[in-house]
């Protein structure tokens, strides 16, 4: 493992590279004040336990209801996800 | 034609986007902004989209329209941004050869639309403003 880019905010920590970022949208963005969570789950990794994890790391999220897209697809509770994955929450939906 | 899209809906080219000569059948629902909603009185909406998902889950409906529900031709253009009282959000055209099964997938189409596909709106009021978290 190199941490030698000193451009990136993560450098230093371990395990950098295995960091994920979770993408937020509309409700969901707005209580959290942003559009992507950085979390460094230990690997492997399902939706399920992810989920999990990141309402114990923001306990905002935990009277949200969301579904969790992997790679842009609506995921299972059992799916393995990857550190390269990208990964959404999904609130209720209310387009048309 | 299937997209999400900041500019407004040319439902001309929406239309022109289902034509074809076997299709004597063509329907199109156009999903506009109301000035009212539960009861508080509406001034703009926001939608926001997930937009490779939303534009991947709209091209999956658009395929399930063609292969399971008789379709001949569909285009769905949904609008994101800001949108005035009155501006389409939504457009949805299906044609047929008959009308039966025009009016039973564009029906589909934006029923479903509302369930799966990651857009949102938040209702903006005079008083104050609100995503919405249904899809009646």
């Amino acid at each position: 493992m190199s941490n030698t880019e000193t451009d990136s905010p993560e450098v230093g920590r371990p395990d950098a590279q295995q960091c994920m970022h979770v993408l937020l949208f509309a409700g969901l963005a707005e209580r959290l004040g942003c559009a992507r969570l950085t979390l460094n789950p230990p690997w492997p990794v399902t939706v399920a336990e992810l989920q999990e994890r990141l309402v114990s790391e923001w306990p905002e999220l935990a009277p949200v209801t969301f579904r969790t897209a992997v790679n842009q697809r609506y995921a299972l509770d059992s799916e393995p996800v990857q550190p390269e994955d990208e990964i959404a929450l999904i609130p209720p939906v209310s387009g048309g | 034609m299937i997209h999400v899209t900041e500019d407004s809906i040319d439902l001309d080219a929406v239309l022109r986007a289902v034509e074809g000569d076997g299709e004597g059948a063509v329907v199109l629902f156009v999903g506009r902004v109301r000035n009212h909603s539960r009861e508080r009185e509406v001034t703009q909406l926001d939608y926001e989209a997930y937009r490779g998902m939303a534009e991947s889950a709209l091209a999956e409906l658009a395929e399930t329209a063609l292969r399971d529900h008789g379709a001949q031709r569909v285009a769905v253009v949904h609008r994101v941004g800001r949108l005035k009282v009155g501006e389409a959000a939504v457009a949805v055209a299906v044609s047929s050869a008959h009308r039966p099964e025009a009016f039973e997938t564009c029906r589909w189409l934006i029923d479903t639309l509302k369930e799966v596909v990651p857009i949102w709106k938040k209702e903006r009021y005079s008083d104050g403003e609100e995503w919405v978290a249904e899809h009646p």
